[in-house]
């Protein structure tokens, strides 16, 4: 019998992974979603921003990584657009600045937001996308107009409203970074906070959130996030649940079923490996 | 001389952005920041190179029918049909002057409908091979193994609100065996360890690679044979 289950069909692990993902979007449980400090000090490093003031999004990511992040950027953007903030969009990949839009156009169509929905040049810009990785970040520190010197839409940076008054990372008074990669948290750490004195919190993969620790510890990031419990515990946070909090249930049950199969094949190969020596 | 040029290049660019880190003054400042716009400058002829590369070697495949060679079908059409898209802005309700990702218009369309999706959906496959190999290697066969077993379930199960629940009983003196306390001990303790090491051991590479670079030691991207010396 071990010896099957030592050999078991990986399609039966695709079925019961299947199930334990599909499965929990059609229930109805509610989860406590504990906050860990590393997220605790975003919302803290958000809660001291007076209304009015700049926040920069840095969307440093594409579609594969959106299940993610993409919870990550609403819930703060929500949280932005409701306390006035101004938010300032920018991207150092391509896809980045669509996937800020997506995130706007699923605000501007949700209830909460029916009466105030964000408009363009009041309460955010798109600067769009940048090619030169840390270059750009190095740009910005002298002149975010000479760096992108015309906006998404293709209107002359000069003449935005809400450029007025924002040359440099003097002006910003917090940088939200989400990143999948490179370029993404580490340069902006490297160039924005060690060089220009930045303060910068960051939503990251859930794959690349170790490598950002040593940074998060060193004081040079004021806040992490990492994976969809970062997720979850920054919309708990902000007040604003979304799919992070949702698809979090999809998580647990997909991370059981992985134990389970590892508990399994350990128990399949140590009843078998006595046999083996024989 | 072929030579001689761009490792004057190297060296001078090189030093002068080093400086302009330390002396963001003119004429340093300004002359990184000019550099900054030579980079984008040069990746523009990259993304021309790279596009023609593309057509080249699928191109190529196609036409000599190499195994496989309806995909590269599949990916030169991709190509051009974003590329036309793209450049002259079709489906766009303002127009060439409009915004090239206005809704309605076909490059924001194949972005939403069909790039993203495909992306998400490639990404995703991972979840089924994560599981299928874990039950095939993670196997607790000597100590390390074990060690590691061990901090992937504490890992898989405190990144989940699971966690929390299995072991919410524990009194407040043993909270430290709370598995999302583990979970965050493990990466803020033996995973920041081995990260600042690596970290470390990156950093001195890149520079001690940079100043080889910088000085001429390091020649192999100028192509040819015997550039290391």
């Amino acid at each position: 019998m071990f010896e099957k289950l030592l050999s078991i069909d990986r399609r039966i692990i695709f079925i019961f992974v299947a199930v334990a993902l599909i499965l929990p979007l059609f229930l109805n449980i509610s989860q406590y979603i504990a906050i860990s400090p590393e997220v605790s000090k975003i919302y803290d490093g958000l809660e001291e921003l007076k209304p009015g003031s700049k926040v920069l999004f840095a969307f440093d990511y594409d579609p594969p990584s959106a299940p993610e992040l993409q919870p990550m950027a609403e819930a703060v953007l929500k949280y932005c657009f409701k306390n006035k903030l101004k938010v300032y969009i920018i991207g150092l990949w391509p896809q980045g600045p669509m996937q800020a839009n997506l995130a706007i156009e699923v605000i501007r169509d949700d209830p909460q937001f029916a009466d105030t929905p964000p408009v363009y040049d009041q309460n955010y810009v798109n600067l769009g996308f940048m090619s030169g990785n840390e270059l750009v970040i190095q740009g910005m520190g002298s002149s975010f107009q000479s760096t992108f010197p015309r906006d998404y839409q293709g209107t002359p940076t000069a003449d935005l409203e809400m450029m007025n008054g924002v040359n440099n990372f003097s002006n910003i008074d917090y940088i939200f970074n989400l990143s999948a990669g490179y370029p993404g948290t580490v340069e902006w750490v490297l160039f924005a906070v060690d060089r220009f004195h930045a303060t910068l919190g960051a939503g990251n993969t859930a794959v690349q959130a170790p490598q950002i620790y040593p940074y998060f510890h060193a004081g040079q990031l004021q806040g992490l996030a990492g994976g969809l419990k970062g997720a979850a515990e920054l919309e708990k946070l902000v007040g604003f649940y979304g799919k992070g909090t949702k698809f979090m249930l999809s998580q647990s049950f997909a991370h059981l079923t992985v134990i389970f199969f590892i508990i399994i094949g350990n128990i399949a190969y140590f009843a078998t490996r006595g046999k083996k020596k024989q | 001389m072929r030579r001689q040029v761009p490792l004057a290049i190297t060296f001078i660019v090189g030093w002068t952005l080093i400086i302009a880190v330390f002396i963001p003054h003119p004429p340093f400042g300004q002359l990184g920041e000019n550099f900054t716009t030579y980079f984008d400058i040069i990746a523009v002829f990259a993304f021309i190179l790279g596009g023609g590369n593309l057509i080249r070697v699928h191109g190529n495949k196609v036409y000599k029918k190499r195994q496989d060679w309806p995909y590269s079908i599949v990916t030169i059409l991709g190509f051009v049909v974003v590329l036309i898209a793209g450049l002259f802005k079709i489906g766009n309700p303002d127009g060439l002057s409009g915004d090239l990702t206005q809704p309605g218009s076909l490059f924001q369309d194949l972005y939403t409908y069909i790039f993203a999706p495909l992306q998400a959906t490639m990404f995703s496959l991972l979840a089924f091979f994560v599981a299928s190999a874990s039950y095939r290697a993670f196997r607790a066969k000597n100590k390390e193994a074990t060690v590691l077993l061990v901090a992937a379930f504490i890992i898989l199960l405190g990144r989940t609100p699971i966690g929390g629940y299995l072991t919410f009983w524990l009194p407040e003196s043993l909270s430290f065996f709370h598995i999302p306390n583990l979970a965050y001990w493990i990466m803020t303790i033996p995973n920041l360890a081995g990260q600042r090491a690596i970290l470390i051991g990156i950093s001195l590479g890149v520079i001690a690679m940079s100043l080889r670079l910088i000085l001429g030691i390091e020649r192999s991207y100028l192509g040819g044979e015997g550039e290391r010396s």
